[in-house]
């Protein structure tokens, strides 16, 4: 029950954070804006998606798996910079629940990306993408979205408390957008030579865009010869999410009560 | 060790190759304020992260209000404070706001956590400023805030490591005060400090810390009077200097040292009156135009206890606890 309690409060203050600084929800607005122009548009009219001729429904899903991959980044950031700051000594020398803090981590990044995936979803419709398949197999790939950017949040979190140094974050954290990229979330994969396509269809990401497609009725799903995940997309995610998230609650939550020493 | 709130029994922390402390013993009573002091590296900051649990000993024991540091950290971390130099709170949110979730988190229940915070946002006269982003606080109000979030459980031990570090005279008699205050509701405040006036200021017992051990420890009247006062006096011309040397070797029972018509000679134990000074020297015929009794800062305690211990591989004796 404390954990709930502080897990809580901590969610509230990375969130009040965000009440105080409006800007970052703009920017969280920007890079899909950016994004969806420079995909949908500009390297769009190049890309041809076998069996559809409407680029933009395939991109979008790959678009929601690039926002949910941000969490990645913006939970290293910011745990990265709580500990360089000392934030975290006093999180420490507090009787909190010591899986509270990541807790709270990624229940904030949880939060703020369901608002990043209505933001992408109203460009979507604006730039003609549409979810197919009726209410209940849309909110199960919403459903699905949220919870790898919760997953990925945890990843964040660890690799935040890992790193430890502020700014070596801030530099790794644009690192994380071709590993987003390095799937077939904007391509299919079908055009890549073995060994890159054998990367992108195992990467959990591919898993995930691939599984969204299905579930919004979107064009671009792979041919039986694709890889275990990529044939069974909507599995191959749920054991992907349960596989980091076994691995990095409990990673993070002793790497909090370790950190430090 | 009953009676001790902090204990800690041989206590050794290593980083890899640099041993930060090489056995620590201490046993800090109750009430009151203890002054850590040591030089940069002798072991202050590592004390302190190890009491407050933030990182473990690499062996011997340490005990906090009765609970082990390492076996029961969790009960530890119900009964201490911790402000440190860093500031430790989110800077994007408001003071109340920084308080009303570090008082959940210290398990206040949140209507409880409110009072508390807007009782000490008052008492510590930030009450104006409780709506401001921690971010746009000046030094001196981060550290009192900082100071409020260690404060909002009432800790029975509160570790202050340098609080006032970097802050003007004003800030510093502030923060003063209220450890004072502190210390007379029944807090036991563990003291580090750059500054030996603070500690001298606020400290009824002293540890001097160098190497990772404890080499003095007493209040700093006791520590100061180990290394005694100086007697200054200036004779009218050098035609006196003999008789009056002569007078205050008689005196002090040390030999003095002669700068022109300046005589200095250090007096320990007694330490005679300036009374008796004056009139020894009279009689003694010597002419004399200045004296006068420089009682010893913290400060020289400190350059004449740590001075000593300069190579780290040859640990000088420690001298017997003043105590």
């Amino acid at each position: 029950m404390n954990v709930i309690i502080d897990g809580w409060a901590l969610t509230q203050r990375n969130l009040l954070r965000l009440r105080h600084e409006p800007g970052t929800l703009l920017t969280i607005m920007l890079m899909p804006t950016v994004f969806v122009v420079l995909f949908g548009f500009v390297f769009g009219s190049a890309i041809g998606i076998p069996g559809s001729s409407n680029y933009r429904e395939y991109m979008m899903p790959g678009m929601f798996v690039l926002g949910a991959g941000t969490a990645l980044s913006s939970a290293m950031v910011d745990v990265a910079m709580d500990q360089a700051r000392g934030v975290m000594d006093r999180l420490r020398s507090l009787p909190t629940n010591r899986v509270s803090v990541p807790l709270g981590q990624s229940g904030a990044e949880g939060i703020i990306g369901a608002y990043g995936l209505v933001v992408l979803m109203v460009y979507g419709l604006i730039v003609g993408w549409r979810p197919h398949n009726g209410i209940g197999q849309t909110l199960a790939g919403i459903g699905l979205l949220l919870l790898f950017r919760y997953t990925l949040a945890w990843v964040g979190t660890y690799l935040g408390l890992a790193i430890r140094s502020a700014s070596t974050a801030a530099n790794l954290a644009p690192l994380t957008l071709p590993l987003t990229m390095v799937s077939n979330a904007f391509v299919p994969t079908d055009g890549m030579p073995f060994w890159l396509r054998t990367i992108c269809e195992w990467n959990p990401l591919s898993a995930l865009a691939t599984a969204t497609r299905s579930l919004f009725g979107n064009p671009g799903a792979p041919g039986p010869d694709a890889a275990w995940p990529l044939t069974h997309p909507v599995a191959a995610s749920l054991l992907w999410a349960g596989l980091l998230l076994a691995i990095f609650v409990p990673l993070s939550a002793r790497r909090f009560a370790r950190a430090g020493l | 060790m009953e009676e001790s709130i902090i204990y800690t029994k041989a206590l050794r922390k290593q980083y890899g190759d640099v041993v930060a402390l090489t056995g620590l013993d201490l046993a800090i009573p109750p009430n009151l304020v203890y002054g850590l002091l040591g030089p940069n590296g002798a072991g202050k900051s590592t004390t302190v992260r190890i009491l407050s649990t933030l990182t473990r000993p690499s062996g011997g024991q340490a005990v906090v209000g009765g609970f082990d540091v390492a076996r029961e950290p969790g009960e530890v971390r119900k009964v201490i404070g911790l402000a440190g130099q860093d500031a430790t709170l989110d800077d994007k949110l408001t003071a109340r706001e920084n308080l009303r979730i570090f008082g959940r988190l210290s398990r206040l229940g949140s209507r409880r956590a409110r009072r508390r915070a807007e009782e000490l946002l008052e008492r510590f006269g930030l009450a104006h400023a409780g709506n401001r982003l921690a971010g746009t606080y000046s030094g001196g109000m981060r550290r009192r805030l900082d100071l409020i979030a260690s404060l909002l459980r009432a800790p029975a031990v509160l570790f202050l490591d340098e609080p006032t570090t970097g802050l003007d005279v004003r800030s510093r008699m502030e923060i003063w005060d209220t450890v004072r205050e502190l210390v007379a509701d029944g807090t036991t405040v563990l003291l580090t400090s750059q500054y030996l006036e603070e500690v001298d200021q606020l400290a009824s017992a002293v540890g001097v810390i160098d190497h990772g051990q404890l080499i003095a420890e007493g209040s700093p009247a006791q520590l100061k009077s180990r290394i005694g006062s100086h007697i200054d006096v200036v004779v009218e011309s050098t035609d006196h200097l003999l008789n009056a040397m002569a007078v205050l070797e008689r005196l002090t029972g040390h030999r003095p040292e002669v700068d022109g018509s300046h005589i200095a000679v250090a007096a320990v134990d007694p330490v005679p009156s300036l009374p008796q000074i004056v009139r020894e020297l009279d009689a003694s015929g010597a002419v004399i135009r200045d004296v006068g009794i420089r009682e010893p800062s913290l400060d020289d305690v400190f350059l004449s206890l740590t001075g000593k211990t300069v190579d780290p591989a040859k640990p000088v004796e420690a001298p017997a606890a003043v105590a």
